[in-house]
């Protein structure tokens, strides 16, 4: 226990840096994924080839290579950098930008999910009546498809959370960087440091996880 | 709902338009290609020499495949952990003491919420620190991949059986069946069929995932292709494009598996469980969703 309360600044420095990364993270693959699922449905094929090439290979390389690649060869061989001058924040970008590329793959993924929950029925009967292509969407699909997929974004957001960990290997430091320092530096307190940083990402994802399940059921649209 | 009911048959004004966005694509496509190749070509990552060493046999045989081994191994001892450890205590959820079904549901949602990287990094040092045993990578990444995924094995588990129509359960106890053989004879042969899809999904997380071995320096496919190959040559774009194409290809392969369980499952009428949808990042939806 004394290990954790000695490096109490350490450690709440540690997840706040998390945090940060988390949520910018969210913010920006929220966007880039609802551009990419319009991209992934829309009636051009060159636009839905371009979509669906790049969450294909996002999404199935290891998060830790989209990192590595971020900090190795976007930053040092190919020399484009956010700010050269100061490493933390151009730490912190290229962690943002590597996590948003990954991330982003769900979001897009998740949508487009949510858009196939609505009967089809649905998008038919709005033809019908005479919408056009965006009035049926802003008016019928949409708002369907949001709300079937409230739980699952919250999936993407803890997974979010619980990735930003793999940061790690980009050399930003952030609750496991601190953690690890802490590990393999003081021996004994192992079992009280573990639990103490378990304890700390599950206070950042159990909420995540209850808040998006009760408004999913709350929001839920019965059928 | 497939994508291609959401629009009418584009009339002229539609296909002026469509042209007209395929153009802006394909120029933004080319732009970003251009801007790629401009910048890899600027710092001298097209020459031959960097690419050579993945044409000699000896960088394959020496390093690539030693690591891809590495990855492989870890994921198929991994996979069968996590499959034990989801059948017990995803089963342990659905008992009917509190004893089994708390303690099981506390150890679930523990490990569901812990990222695996603090837990490989936790078997590392605490095996040290408690027995003095210095743990090679392996077994940590093992570890910490078969707690996590075993729980949201177990979490597969319990939706499966519970995806089961409940029909089934009640005729089984009608007929004299007792708790045991309900789950044994009835209710898991069913839900194994509708669980297939979701547990090969997880595969594909759980292969994906023994990428963090890198961190703990385990001799996998990325330490070889991706620390060991740069190293030797230099060409760190390169090598990062062919290791990336090598895990891509392995998760397609998996993931056309899983999608064809699912079409097979759909038709099969033979079990009472509807095939479960996999959610792509954590395995299953949560509960309640």
């Amino acid at each position: 226990m004394s290990a954790l309360i000695e490096n109490f600044d350490a450690i709440i420095a540690g997840f706040w840096s998390t945090i940060r990364l988390a949520a910018m993270s969210a913010v920006l693959s929220l966007l880039l994924g609802t551009l990419l699922v319009a991209l992934r449905v829309s009636p051009v094929p060159v636009l839905r080839g371009m979509g669906t090439l790049y969450v294909t290979i996002l999404r199935n390389t290891p998060l830790t290579l989209v990192l590595l690649f971020c900090a190795l060869g976007i930053s040092n061989t190919l020399q484009l950098n956010f700010d050269v001058e100061d490493p933390a924040f151009n730490g912190y970008w290229l962690a943002v930008l590597g996590l948003t590329a990954y991330t982003s793959t769900f979001v897009c993924e998740t949508l487009r999910a949510g858009v196939n929950t609505v009967p089809m029925g649905q998008a038919e009967a709005s033809r019908a009546i005479g919408l056009t292509f965006a009035q049926s969407m802003r008016m019928v699909i949409l708002p369907q498809a949001f709300r079937a997929v409230i739980a699952p974004l919250g999936s993407v957001l803890i997974a979010l959370i619980k990735n930003t960990t793999v940061v790690i290997v980009a050399g930003y430091a952030e609750a496991a960087f601190v953690m690890k320092d802490m590990l393999y530096e003081s021996a004994g307190t192992v079992v009280m440091v573990f639990l103490g940083f378990a304890a700390g990402y599950m206070i950042l994802t159990l909420p995540v996880g209850y808040l998006t399940g009760w408004l999913a059921r709350r929001l839920a649209v019965r059928r | 709902m497939s994508t291609g009911v959401l629009f009418d048959a584009p009339g002229p004004r539609a296909r002026l338009r469509h042209n007209v966005l395929t153009l802006v694509g394909l120029l933004a496509a080319l732009l970003a290609a251009w801007f790629v190749w401009a910048r890899f070509s600027a710092a001298g990552q097209w020459d031959a020499e960097l690419w050579k060493p993945f044409l000699d046999p000896e960088v394959w045989t020496g390093l690539i495949l030693p690591g891809l081994w590495g990855t492989l191994s870890a994921a198929a001892v991994s996979a069968v952990l996590a499959l034990l450890f989801g059948v017990v205590f995803g089963l342990g959820r659905l008992s009917d003491h509190w004893w089994l079904r708390l303690p099981s549901g506390g150890i679930v949602e523990f490990f569901r919420s812990v990222p695996v990287l603090i837990m490989i990094f936790f078997a590392q040092a605490g095996a040290f620190a408690i027995f003095g045993y210095v743990m090679p990578a392996f077994w940590a990444v093992v570890i910490g991949l078969t707690l996590y995924n075993g729980s949201v094995l177990a979490e597969v588990f319990r939706s499966g059986v519970h995806s089961v129509a409940r029909g089934q359960s009640e005729a089984a106890y009608a007929l004299g069946l007792r708790k045991g053989g309900v789950m044994r004879l009835i209710l898991l042969p069913q839900a194994v069929t509708a669980m297939l899809p979701a547990i090969v999904s997880q595969m594909i997380v759980l292969l994906k995932d023994t990428a963090l071995g890198y961190i703990i320096a385990y001799e996998d496919l990325l330490n070889a292709g991706f620390r060991v190959v740069p190293a030797n040559y230099g060409n760190i774009i390169p090598a990062a494009i062919v290791v990336a194409a090598v895990y891509i290809a392995l998760n397609l392969v998996l993931g056309w598996f899983a999608t064809w369980l699912e079409g097979r499952g759909r038709r099969s009428r033979r079990s009472a469980a509807t095939p479960m949808k996999a959610d792509p990042v954590v395995g299953v939806p949560p509960l309640g969703a």
